[in-house]
């Protein structure tokens, strides 16, 4: 035991030497140098985009780093495939499920399991060998026989930590492995962690719920923009100095100034009103108030609830419960084609606007003119004249540059992409426009461009409804912010409380010392609920 | 008694199938003249075996989540190719046994090498190997025709009792009623255990795991190009035993390409009706055989509808196409009612 010590302290288990990682022109680690112990937990913490999950990708073998090498036991490796990980005892659980829906939980965990001279799983072995990893993670209740997609989505999680656990890894990575879960299963989860260190293993944990980051990790590590900022034992810093270490100093980006009334001048009737809206687990009692011409923000983590509350918005999701008020009359929004009708005028820019957005093998005209084109009819037909200024006008207003209209708006880079997005939707004349993170993957210029177009539209009168996942864009951008936390409205800044600090900790719901912040959801929930007459 | 509510409700597309056979079948043989008899079963097995063969072909590449349309192509070539190898003495016969599965499996190995290696569709794919197929076929048959050794026709057609004493077994009335169960059930049955190992094995678990999220089975270490290749072959295979066996029932060779055509999409009905999803990923062979005979029991109903009974106008064989594609409807209606359920419109789409 002691010279197992001894060797684990000469060369810790996982180390990483200047490891970068280029996606196209997008530096996503940038020269980080990393290492990791067995019999300890070390969590890693960074806002959206801080480099996480590709330093959880390249350990785990999903992607190879541009340059950089890989250190196991002191020694280089380089894994070409998730399973060639695996062999050498590093093992990860994803956030975004690797089960097999239609298939039974016993196959899903033994789908690794070595076959008999023919070839042939031992059914009554998989079966088992799922029973007891099934009882290590405390889910006796599941059936191995039971199909996957038949499960709810945090038993689905747990299955899959105990398919993960049975790859007997000496490296287990959780990448958010919690998020979906009970917390009587992370309870158990939390046990199942401390007693796997207590056997030896090394444990990475990627969490953004920062009680059980407190409770659980031995060691923590801040990443921001693809680099390694610090690693430190638990205690060292406080979370006002955690939650400063996750921001860092950044220079802002330009943004067209605010205007100067009162954010709270939402008027007597809103423009748009939301009350208790609810769906499924994944929304509980939204209620706010969007004013004409105001730019409301939504922030928080990623999979808050953000996208659920657009599309919830926008017709798209069954079974929303709860009122939505359009210029203060109750109405019923059941598709997006009635979303964007006379009465409402919603548009929305989807999130991947790829596959929700745009019809990539058609002609840049065709997907702008898509959403409104019975402005355009004329007889049976359409206009072609009407249509052809039509999407002139646009191509000029958003500046998208394209040398023919009739191009595949897949030959278009992704900012001229969005703003094809964009002009589908001004081309209804929304009175309410939602976006979706409309500048991910998009270059600075654009997004300026963006920035300006989002104030000189609220200047006009249309109340606009801004999901972004760059804190910058929401300070920059915004009169007020709601900021979700586990589909609840976890607080709400307006002005001057706008500030990276207020956004990031309200987003990991601590207390950082600011009144408000973390107070308990049905609080919260009835502050922002409360009434602003002007 | 859970896991027993657990099993039904997986197989719930099975038990359709065989639940929809079981009605078209009893219908039938009650309307027949001479009833239920072991000669009808065995000539309606006989009827139904070239059907349910290429459905279980059929079946191996829906559930990766793709579709062959060489099917009926390579029933049609391996039909044409054993007119040329079956006959002559018994180890010849053998060898062309062994010739004609080998080339029904090296056809379906060159469509999952187009699928594999070519990136290709497997629709657009397997439409142009199949039409190769058939070329080849043409080719080796221009003219209906060729000999197929009778001894053999016969007793892969007949019954055990024949298939015994086809091999020189005394054993004729010491088997009672297993002397008179048909031929072509052992041999489905044959084919359906080969089904059942492979389901077994990490290449029958691979197919299900392509067709039920890709990325998924990536991450969870399965080789997916060995894998489709392996559901490809496998296919041919299946598609080969259904060629052999039609030169055995018809005794000749013949490169009728609306017939292929035609075993193409019934194998896609029977599939679909045997209660395997067309996205892949879930359902089996053996639902697939039921489909077949689904769709052929309600062809039989046919034969021996009373025309002079209320309903007789039905009897009319030309509407058989509209009954079989009004079954085929109800079948896939019965698998589409997840759609309710879904809380997410967009997820309909994915």
């Amino acid at each position: 035991m002691a010279a197992f010590l001894r060797m684990t302290e000469n060369a810790p288990f996982l180390q990483l030497r200047n490891v970068s990682k280029n996606y196209g022109g997008v530096l996503a680690l940038d020269r980080v140098t990393f290492a990791c112990d067995r019999g300890a937990i070390h969590a890693i913490l960074g806002e959206n985009g801080a480099g996480k999950s590709t330093l959880i990708k390249i350990i785990s073998g999903v992607v190879q780093p541009t340059q950089g090498e890989l250190l196991l036991e002191g020694k280089p490796v380089s894994f070409s495939h998730p399973m060639e990980a695996n062999a050498a005892g590093v093992v990860c659980v994803f956030q975004e499920l690797s089960l097999l829906p239609t298939l039974s939980v016993a196959e899903n965990i033994g789908i690794t399991m070595p076959t008999n001279m023919l070839g042939m799983y031992n059914r009554k072995a998989q079966i088992s060998k799922a029973e007891e990893l099934l009882a290590r993670v405390g889910c006796e209740d599941i059936n191995p026989r039971a199909w996957v997609n038949s499960l709810p989505l945090s038993r689905r999680q747990m299955v899959e930590i105990a398919k993960a656990l049975g790859k007997s890894p000496r490296l287990l990575i959780l990448d958010e492995a919690t998020s979906a879960l009970t917390s009587a299963d992370v309870d158990k989860v939390m046990s199942i962690l401390g007693k796997l260190r207590d056997d030896g293993l090394a444990l990475l944990y990627i969490s953004h719920r920062m009680h059980e980051i407190k409770e659980l990790a031995d060691v923590m590590s801040v990443f921001r923009n693809g680099q390694h900022i610090e690693t430190f034992p638990k205690n060292r810093h406080t979370d006002d100095e955690i939650v400063q270490l996750m921001i860092g100093r950044d220079l802002g980006q330009v943004f067209p100034p605010k205007p100067a009334r009162p954010p709270e001048a939402v008027g007597a009737v809103a423009k748009l009103e939301v009350k208790k809206l609810s769906w499924q687990n994944q929304l509980t009692d939204i209620s706010f108030r969007l004013g004409k011409g105001e730019i409301l923000g939504l922030g928080g983590l990623d999979g808050q609830g953000q996208k659920e509350l657009l599309l919830g918005l926008f017709g798209v999701l069954k079974d929303v419960t709860g009122e939505v008020r359009v210029d203060g009359k109750a109405t019923k929004i059941g598709s997006p084609h009635k979303a964007k009708n006379a009465a409402h005028r919603i548009a929305l820019v989807p999130e991947d606007r790829k596959t929700e957005g745009l019809m990539l093998p058609m002609g840049v005209g065709t997907n702008i003119t898509i959403a409104s084109l019975d402005k355009l009819r004329k007889g049976l037909g359409l206009d072609a004249e009407k249509e052809a200024k039509a999407i002139d006008e646009m191509v000029k207003r958003l500046k998208i540059k394209v040398a023919n209209v009739a191009n595949p708006v897949s030959s278009l880079s992704g900012g001229n992409q969005q703003k094809v997005v964009l002009a589908k939707w001004l081309m209804t004349e929304p009175q309410i426009l939602m976006l979706n993170d409309p500048t991910r993957g998009i270059d600075v210029g654009t997004k300026q461009e963006l920035y300006v177009l989002l104030r000189t539209l609220a200047d006009a009168g249309v109340s606009i409804l801004f999901y972004s996942t760059d804190y910058d864009e929401l300070i920059g951008c915004c009169d007020r912010v709601l900021i979700l936390y586990q589909g609840r409205i976890a607080r709400e800044l307006v002005g001057d409380e706008i500030t990276e600090t207020n956004i990031v900790a309200s987003a990991l719901n601590i207390n950082t010392g600011h009144a408000g912040a973390g107070a308990g959801a049905g609080h919260t929930s009835s502050a922002a609920q409360a009434p602003r007459a002007s | 008694m859970r896991d027993w509510k657990l099993r039904l409700s997986q197989n719930q597309g099975l038990l359709l199938a065989i639940g929809l056979f079981l009605v078209f079948y009893c219908l039938y043989s009650s309307m027949h003249p001479r009833g239920f008899t072991a000669p009808l079963f065995g000539q309606n097995a006989n009827e139904s075996f070239v059907l349910a063969a290429a459905s279980m072909a059929q079946t191996v590449p829906i559930i990766t989540g793709g579709l062959d349309l060489s099917v009926g192509a390579v029933v049609t070539i391996v039909d044409c190719l054993a007119s040329h190898l079956l006959h002559g003495t018994g180890a010849q016969i053998a060898l062309g046994i062994i010739a004609c599965l080998l080339a029904g499996a090296l056809c379906g190995f060159a469509n999952g090498c187009l699928v594999v290696y070519g990136r290709l569709q497997p629709i657009i794919a397997t439409l142009a190997s199949g039409t190769i197929y058939l070329g080849i076929a043409l080719f080796l048959r221009p003219t209906p025709g060729g000999t197929v050794d009778g001894d053999l026709a016969f007793a892969m057609t007949f019954d055990v009792n024949e298939f015994l004493s086809f091999l020189h077994i005394p054993a004729k009335s010491a088997l009672g009623w297993v002397g008179k169960i048909p031929a072509p059930l052992i041999l489905i049955t044959l084919l359906a255990l080969v089904w059942v190992y492979y389901r077994r094995t990490r290449y029958g678990l691979g197919t299900y795991a392509i067709g039920a999220s890709p990325e998924a089975a990536y991450m969870s270490g399965v080789h997916l190009k060995r894998v489709k290749l392996g559901a490809y072959t496998l296919a041919g295979f299946f598609a080969g035993a259904g060629g052999l066996y039609l030169a055995l029932q018809t005794g000749a060779g013949n490169a009728d390409i609306p017939q292929a055509g035609a075993y193409t999409l019934n194998s896609i009905a029977g599939v679909v009706i045997g209660g395997t999803s067309l996205y892949g990923g879930m359902g089996g062979a053996v639902g697939s055989i039921f489909g077949a005979m689904v769709l052929r029991s309600v062809a039989f109903n046919f034969r021996v509808f009373d025309e002079r009974s209320a309903l007789g106008f039905l009897a009319n064989p030309l509407y058989q196409p509209l009954f079989e594609g009004l079954i085929l409807l109800t079948a896939v209606c019965a698998g589409a009612f997840w759609v309710f359920r879904l809380k997410n419109r967009l997820h309909i789409y994915r």
